[in-house]
């Protein structure tokens, strides 16, 4: 199990977190001016990369709220512990 | 019988410089793939360049499992197609499969899943699919060893029985695939990954390999997990994300569970191996990873579903536990068909479920590559639904369990 760092309640089980995939992922400023390769784009498209991603959980468990962190998805190494 | 298996059930050759189609992936879809290509498309000039050994990853992963229940007519179709090759499967490449057609429950736990569970089984026989609906008194009959008592957290309300489901021994799969491709003069390269593809004016003409450059009149990408790593060498962004899947088997046990019983809600499937092991899998684990390994509360809570099902299993004990990288769309359904880039070609997506639809996946691939046009089959399932919208939502018959 992992272990995830809640930058306000301290490292915890992963069971206590939701996953929240890509970090970053920003709602279109302008969304009727999207076209529709776009809007699949922001609707389906994400990076899946082998390494260093940045991502995105929620502390369902504990405090609710959301951090952001990079993991290496190859060996489950957390190298940036952020907010 | 000493002596009456060969050592070896196919050549190991050094890769040529040249293929009129390279497969990328020695898994089954792309073995199938092969022999297809071979078989019914005339194409023999083919290579499998495989990163590690012939059916090292989800082929020899997964729990074996066989249906084709969906809910959509497209999935209903593919799949259906898939298992009346799996019928006619150890005649036509002559290995022994250990296919069993001991059919499948899916079992009903809360009033919704009743609900999707009769309009699935309505929409299979609309679509010429065994399924019945069985109420609890009649599921003792199928599998008695199963919980029926309604004195538990989720008791069962019924299940989905397709009869013509089972199982079959994956990596026998595998290899009577790679069997039949080799003396199809097919070269399957182990040892061999893919560094780079080449793209020379908007055409993907070779790859670069561990072992040298390959030129390539088309390039198939099957390498299910790691589809996003390969399609990236070719500037190709794919609408699917990795996760591990775990499963695990017990111990050799008596024979106790002659069907397969899958449960999306308590979360477990389990069937037992004609050797005696009980075989059982969960979900995906939440988080996205190319480890090969996942974490250990979902093994826990896969085993409380169990005996949750089982009371029996009490006893059991663990004999090991794996992760296979799988890669998941949007909408539980997998892509397979043509890319922006011209001569490559795509196979992926088929995220928790991919074993089951190993041969119609080949068949209708290969006619795919060979004709440069999505199969009939395949059409709904090509990458540009995500643009138009055009999902094939299967998230319910799929699951997650397969």
């Amino acid at each position: 199990m992992l272990r995830v760092p809640c930058p306000w309640c301290g490292e915890r089980d992963e069971v206590e977190f939701s996953y929240g995939g890509q970090a970053g992922v920003r709602y279109p400023a302008d969304p009727a001016a999207l076209s529709d390769e776009e809007w699949a784009e922001f609707l389906f498209y994400r990076d899946n990369p082998k390494g260093r991603f940045v991502e995105r959980w929620v502390h369902t468990h504990g405090c609710r709220r959301f951090l952001e962190l990079e993991r290496d998805t190859l060996t489950h190494e957390i190298h940036v512990r952020g907010r | 019988m000493a002596g009456a298996h060969p050592a070896f059930l196919w050549r190991s050759p050094d890769p040529k410089p040249s293929y009129e189609v390279v497969v990328v992936g020695g898994g089954g879809h792309g073995l199938a793939t092969a022999y297809y290509l071979a078989r019914e498309q005339g194409i023999a000039d083919v290579a499998v360049l495989e990163r590690g050994w012939l059916a090292g990853g989800n082929i020899t992963r997964n729990t074996t499992i066989i249906r084709s229940n969906y809910l959509w007519d497209e999935s209903a179709a593919i799949y259906e197609h898939a298992l009346r090759l799996w019928e006619g499967l150890e005649q036509e490449l002559g290995y022994d499969l250990l296919f069993s057609q001991r059919g499948v429950l899916n079992l009903a736990h809360t009033l919704q899943d009743v609900r999707d569970g009769v309009r699935r089984v309505t929409a299979n026989r609309l679509n010429g699919i065994d399924a019945e609906w069985l109420e609890p008194g009649e599921l003792a009959a199928v599998c008695p060893i199963l919980n029926l008592s309604r004195d538990v957290r989720y008791p069962v309300l019924g299940a989905t029985f397709q009869p013509r489901g089972g199982i079959a021994r994956h990596e026998n799969v595998a290899w009577a695939y790679a069997r039949a491709a080799d003396a199809l003069g097919v070269d399957l390269v182990q040892g061999c990954e893919v560094t780079g593809i080449e793209v020379r004016g908007g055409r993907a003409v070779a790859v670069e390999t561990s072992r040298g450059r390959v030129a390539a009149g088309k390039v198939a990408l099957v390498a299910a997990g790691h589809s996003s790593v390969l399609a990236a060498m070719a500037g190709l962004r794919l609408p699917v994300q990795s996760h591990p899947l775990q499963a695990l088997v017990s111990e050799l046990y008596e024979q106790v569970l002659d069907t397969v019983v899958m449960s999306n809600a308590v979360h477990v499937y389990v069937s037992q191996a004609h050797k005696g092991e009980l075989v059982m899998g969960a979900g995906i684990d939440a988080y996205n990873s190319y480890a090969q390994r996942g974490s250990f509360h979902v093994v826990e809570r896969q085993l409380a579903a169990a005996l949750e099902l089982f009371p029996l299993f009490a006893r059991a004990r663990v004999l090991r536990t794996w992760a296979g990288i799988v890669d998941v769309c949007p909408d539980a359904s997998p892509v397979v068909g043509l890319t922006p880039v011209e001569g490559l070609y795509v196979n992926c997506g088929w995220g928790t479920g991919g074993f089951k639809a190993t041969p119609a996946s080949g068949r209708t691939f290969a006619w795919t590559i060979a004709h440069g046009e999505p199969h009939a089959l395949v059409a709904p399932f090509s990458l540009d639904r995500f643009v138009t919208g055009a999902l094939v939502d299967e998230h319910g018959a799929a699951g997650v369990a397969h």
